[in-house]
């Protein structure tokens, strides 16, 4: 049970770093060029490109390397099966078969491909998580919502929602393997089996675990009114949201790579 | 309602929805500016009711309770309660809203609509009568279990307010924990905050002003923590325990070695038990 301690998906950690100091609407936006930007990357160099790209901004961020790859190793298991069904569920010319199994070349092309991208798909938006702290990300949605708010969609109420969702994951995670643990201490066995028998051991656990969330919910509540919470109306900032030239910089040296990278791809695609 | 009265209780009952006994019964209570009062009973007694109900989060079913002079039945009087008492709960998981210390203990003075600076210089000055001002940048799940109670204490401060209100905010503490948090309430209480501690550990009522005993909602008993503690074996009717001292005292006094009637002062307590 001891992977659940692990996993720093949606946490912040506080560095003094220049990307921690920028405004989080410009990490929100850079974020958003960078995902379209990987998604539409097909040749081995634009992977090479991006990967290089990331690998500059995580020094700049001055965060551990071990810490990137941490945080995204709750998603290796959905990336290892997306690749294996591309591998032998894309038809072409095969390069091995063994009974009803055939993997072809492109089923393996595609396995990497897909694979290459959905991990830097999830690395680039853990960086934001990694590198923004919740209520920075919330303040910086909320701004960028902001116009939407005359058509009466809930902005704050959505960014609240999210600082809240971020800040419990650590929170829920601890709760889950102690009822975990108080299961197995109890005769539970969540580790043995076919994956239905584990999926109906593990019931168990979640039922206490709503049953904890809704509570907790519940508590969280009564303490947001006790702090004066009333929604977004009047509210202030501690640190008001400010767009500097260093993130207009950053904001267009990262939209410019993205641009090159889609260029030379083209160029060199036959 | 006198000038020096914070909060006054008139004749408040309150009976949850979901249940047919009601928690707090005809409930008459004063609590004056700068007064250190502790709320006792056990478990079920109504103590956090009665609480709840100065921070207007319960409004009562019978009676009428004041804060600042306005009855929380309003809305005027329910805005006034939320900005003269702060209240801080149990569980220090379930009041910490944001991810990194400095944030949550902004995020009272931010839904009252203060300026940045004004902002910035309230966490600051709640962080480190917290002694959490190494702290600020921290992520909160870094935190200990006394370090976050000691967070959920600055956010609750942060908002200046005259009155805190700790419902039962030391029970998941270890004894340091609890003793460090003892150590703020104390600081704060010398600035002139009043406080109301809700507890049923005799131990934390030491420092107090006055106390009110609750059993079955209603209030049993008042005055001050040394008369309490002379009651003896009354104290146990409640579902209180009396601390380790006190009990060791009633042992003494049975056996004839001391005095009754005045709580004795350590050396004699010593001075007897050598006999």
């Amino acid at each position: 049970m001891k992977f659940l301690n692990n996993m720093t998906l949606g946490q912040y950690v506080p560095v003094d770093s220049q990307i921690h100091s920028l405004d989080p609407r410009s990490k929100i936006i850079a974020t958003i060029v960078c995902l379209t930007g990987v998604f539409l990357v097909r040749e081995p160099y634009g992977f090479l490109s991006w990967g290089l790209f990331f690998v500059l901004i995580v020094s700049v961020s001055r965060l551990p390397g071990s810490l990137i790859i941490s945080s995204s190793r709750p998603v290796w298991i959905l990336i290892a099966f997306t690749s294996v069904i591309h591998l032998f569920f894309t038809k072409g010319v095969p390069v091995f078969s063994w009974g009803i199994l055939e993997i072809t070349r492109e089923g393996l092309d595609m396995a990497v491909r897909m694979g290459l991208r959905l991990l830097m798909l999830v690395l680039f938006a853990g960086f934001l998580t990694l590198t923004t702290s919740p209520t920075e990300l919330a303040d910086g949605l909320e701004s960028l919502f902001s116009p939407l708010k005359r058509f009466g969609f809930p902005a704050h109420e959505l960014a609240m929602m999210m600082t809240i969702a971020l800040r419990f994951i650590p929170t829920l995670l601890n709760e889950t393997e102690r009822i975990m643990k108080a299961q197995i201490a109890r005769g539970a066995d969540l580790d043995r089996g076919g994956p239905l028998r584990r999926l109906r051991a593990f019931i168990p656990v979640l039922v206490p675990l709503f049953v904890i969330v809704f509570q907790r919910a519940d508590d969280l509540a009564t303490a947001m009114e006790a702090r004066n919470y009333t929604g977004g109306e009047g509210r202030t900032r501690m640190y008001p949201l400010r767009w500097s030239v260093t993130d207009s910089g950053v904001l267009m040296l990262t939209l410019l790579f993205a641009i090159a990278v889609s260029l030379l791809e083209k160029r060199l695609m036959p | 309602m006198t000038g020096d009265c914070l909060g006054r209780f008139s004749k408040v009952s309150f009976s949850y929805p979901e249940s047919s006994e009601p928690a707090i019964v005809d409930i008459d209570l004063d609590i004056r500016k700068g007064e250190w009062i502790a709320v006792l009973g056990s478990n079920g007694s109504g103590k956090s009711t009665l609480a709840k109900h100065l921070n207007a989060l319960l409004v009562p079913t019978q009676g009428d309770c004041f804060v600042g002079g306005l009855n929380t039945r309003s809305d005027e009087g329910r805005r006034e309660a939320r900005r003269t008492v702060s209240m801080v709960f149990q569980n220090p998981e379930n009041q910490i809203i944001a991810a990194v210390v400095e944030e949550d203990v902004a995020f009272g003075p931010e839904n009252l609509g203060l300026a940045p600076e004004e902002i910035r210089e309230r966490v600051r000055w709640a962080l480190e009568i917290s002694g959490l001002e190494k702290m600020s940048r921290k992520p909160v799940y870094a935190l200990s279990g006394g370090q976050k109670q000691r967070l959920a204490v600055a956010g609750a401060i942060a908002q200046r307010p005259p009155c805190l209100v700790m419902d039962e905010a030391t029970t998941m503490l270890d004894p340091r924990g609890r003793q460090d948090l003892m150590d703020v309430l104390a600081a704060l209480h010398s600035e002139g905050m009043t406080l109301v501690t809700i507890t049923h550990r005799l131990e934390e009522i030491l420092l107090c002003d006055s106390c009110v005993v609750l059993s079955r909602g209603k209030i049993c008993w008042r005055g001050t923590p040394g008369d309490l503690f002379l009651l003896g074996p009354r104290i146990d009717e409640w579902g209180l325990e009396a601390p380790a001292i006190v009990r060791e005292w009633k042992i003494l006094v049975d056996r004839g070695l001391i005095g009754p009637g005045t709580m004795p002062l350590i050396g004699d307590m010593v001075e007897a038990l050598c006999q």
